[in-house]
């Protein structure tokens, strides 16, 4: 075991992992952070704590990160290079660590164009893949990117993100290659709605051994209504949603729809689970956490293991 | 080239407004190439500049000049007869050429007539785009060719990042991805295998992250 994180050890232990996700709010309510991390209570190995997300301001990522861990929860920091130079970026480890938070994601971040602030400055100092290898130097040669000793390194369990739907599809494994040379411990992939597509490249991550040195967990977004999978097919860079799930929403009556989507996103998972190389399921219930419970249940994903 | 666009007439305006004799002044270099502020550009602004106050009913007299280079002190010295009748001076040089003159003419106000830019090439004719941002520690050798820090919107040295698609940069279909643009170099150079190097975290010192920057030629300094 690299760390103490509890993602860690249920990738470890070969039990199909669950993370879930929750986006801090527009404003300062501890309140509102509590209520949405308590609805996973049990319900996952950990929640990802969103990162100025869409490059929208949102309270930060840490200190949401620290409500949730001071619930006896297990919160995954979420970290874009958009928003923080190397210094803060690796301060905010440090700090995280402080409070028992010991799993990071790694990401470059949306472009602020897409957000409210879309005249501010992006820093982009590292990219993802340097800031793995900042964090990974971090835990493992107790050093700072700069070179100097840290006192008590940060033992932090390091994830990043893979699109595998993004372009040009060729070399979608290789950046993976790429993020697992920097040292990168597990992956969170973009939302799955093209089956066929993250086969493929599931297929060609096993063929190069990549699930043996990363663990893997298929990303799951479940819709809620047929408005929401036809933007997301539009308008959300990325992503790929093939006709059929955006006509198989339309196909129900409107208060159906919310079900269909929960329907889609379960069969996803069962169809992934039978996929080699993928070690659990990351669920982003987009401010829709309060069905994350029955999608888990559905799934056949609880009880989360002790470990 | 450095490129640079005119400013737009009501901002020129406002800095002309409480002048009566001013110097208007082109630079014969990158902004002559851009068509911003060279020869010909001079001659419609201050045209333009004219009309536009006589309309108002008042009288701006303008001298017009264009030097060799705005941003070389030898030229800038050539303006000094002028400058001494004007009561400001109007530069349609880059940033670069403004500051010259602010330098050598210390009493003188110096307004900039034009946006500078970025460091491009001409795509086409009439379309410039941003190859270099000066960065000092140049990686082209080992990307093919492309630049990934003027050329990516998010400078990333390990892309194509998630919002790749079709080729295109996620903040608009009009931008080219430059991690699409540098694989296809890679690939037409037989450097595939060399995609997955990664390239670890910059010195950002040799860019202007380490302050202003100055080049000493101690072969060349007299």
């Amino acid at each position: 075991m690299k760390t103490q994180s509890v993602l860690e050890k249920v990738l470890k232990s070969g039990n199909l992992a669950v993370t879930s996700e929750c986006g801090p709010p527009r404003g300062t309510s501890a309140a509102a952070v509590r209520e949405k991390a308590e609805l996973l209570r049990g319900y996952c190995d950990g929640i990802n704590v969103t990162d100025n997300q869409t490059a929208m301001v949102r309270m930060s990522s840490l200190a949401a990160c620290i409500l949730i861990r001071q619930m006896g929860l297990h919160s995954i920091l979420q970290m874009t290079t958009r928003d923080k130079n190397r210094l803060a970026l690796q301060s905010d480890i440090l700090g995280a660590y402080a409070h028992e938070i010991d799993t990071v994601l790694c990401l470059s971040g949306d472009h602020p164009k897409f957000g409210d602030h879309p005249m501010a400055s992006n820093v982009y100092d590292l990219d993802s893949v340097q800031l793995i290898q900042t964090v990974k130097q971090m835990r493992d040669d107790g050093k700072f990117q700069g070179g100097a000793d840290i006192a008590d390194p940060p033992k932090m369990f390091i994830g990043a993100a893979a699109n595998p739907f993004a372009d040009p599809f060729e070399l979608r494994v290789a950046r993976l290659a790429k993020k697992v040379n920097a040292g990168v411990d597990f992956i969170q992939t973009q939302c799955i709605y093209n089956v066929d597509k993250f086969e493929q490249w599931m297929e060609a991550v096993v063929k190069r051994g990549l699930h043996k040195e990363v663990y893997i967990m298929a990303g799951i977004t479940p819709m809620k209504t047929a408005g929401m999978a036809h933007y997301m097919k539009k308008r959300v860079p990325g992503m790929d949603v093939p006709d059929e799930v955006v006509d198989r929403m339309a196909s129900v009556p409107k208060e159906e729809m919310a079900e269909e989507g929960i329907k889609i996103c379960i069969e996803t998972i069962e169809r992934l689970k039978k996929v080699e190389g993928v070690a659990g399921f990351h669920i982003m219930a987009i401010e829709w956490e309060e069905k994350v419970p029955e999608i888990v249940k559905r799934a056949g994903l609880y009880p989360r293991p002790e470990v | 080239m450095i490129t640079a666009e005119r400013k737009p007439m009501e901002e020129i305006v406002e800095c002309a407004r409480n002048f009566s004799r001013v110097l208007l002044v082109g630079c014969n270099e990158c902004v002559t190439v851009c068509a911003a502020g060279g020869r010909k550009e001079v001659g419609l602004l201050a045209s333009a500049l004219r009309m536009h106050f006589m309309k108002e009913g008042k009288n701006l007299e303008i001298i017009e000049t264009t030097l060799e280079r705005q941003c070389d002190p030898e030229y800038i010295d050539e303006l000094a007869d002028s400058v001494g009748q004007v009561d400001a001076v109007l530069s349609m040089a880059c940033g670069c050429g403004v500051q010259e003159i602010a330098r050598r003419y210390k009493d003188k106000h110096v307004f900039p007539m034009v946006n500078t830019k970025f460091m491009g090439a001409s795509e086409r004719q009439g379309v410039w785009a941003e190859r270099c941002q000066g960065c000092g520690d140049c990686v082209l050798g080992i990307t093919g060719g492309i630049c990934p820090i003027a050329r990516c919107s998010k400078r990333i040295l390990n892309g194509p990042c998630g919002g790749s698609t079709g080729g295109k940069c996620e903040i608009s279909p009009d931008v080219d991805c430059a991690w699409q643009l540098i694989w296809d170099r890679m690939k037409s150079l037989g450097q595939e295998d060399r995609y997955e190097e990664v390239m670890g975290a910059r010195d950002w010192r040799t860019s202007r992250d380490g302050g202003p920057r100055r080049i000493i030629r101690e072969d060349m300094a007299l």
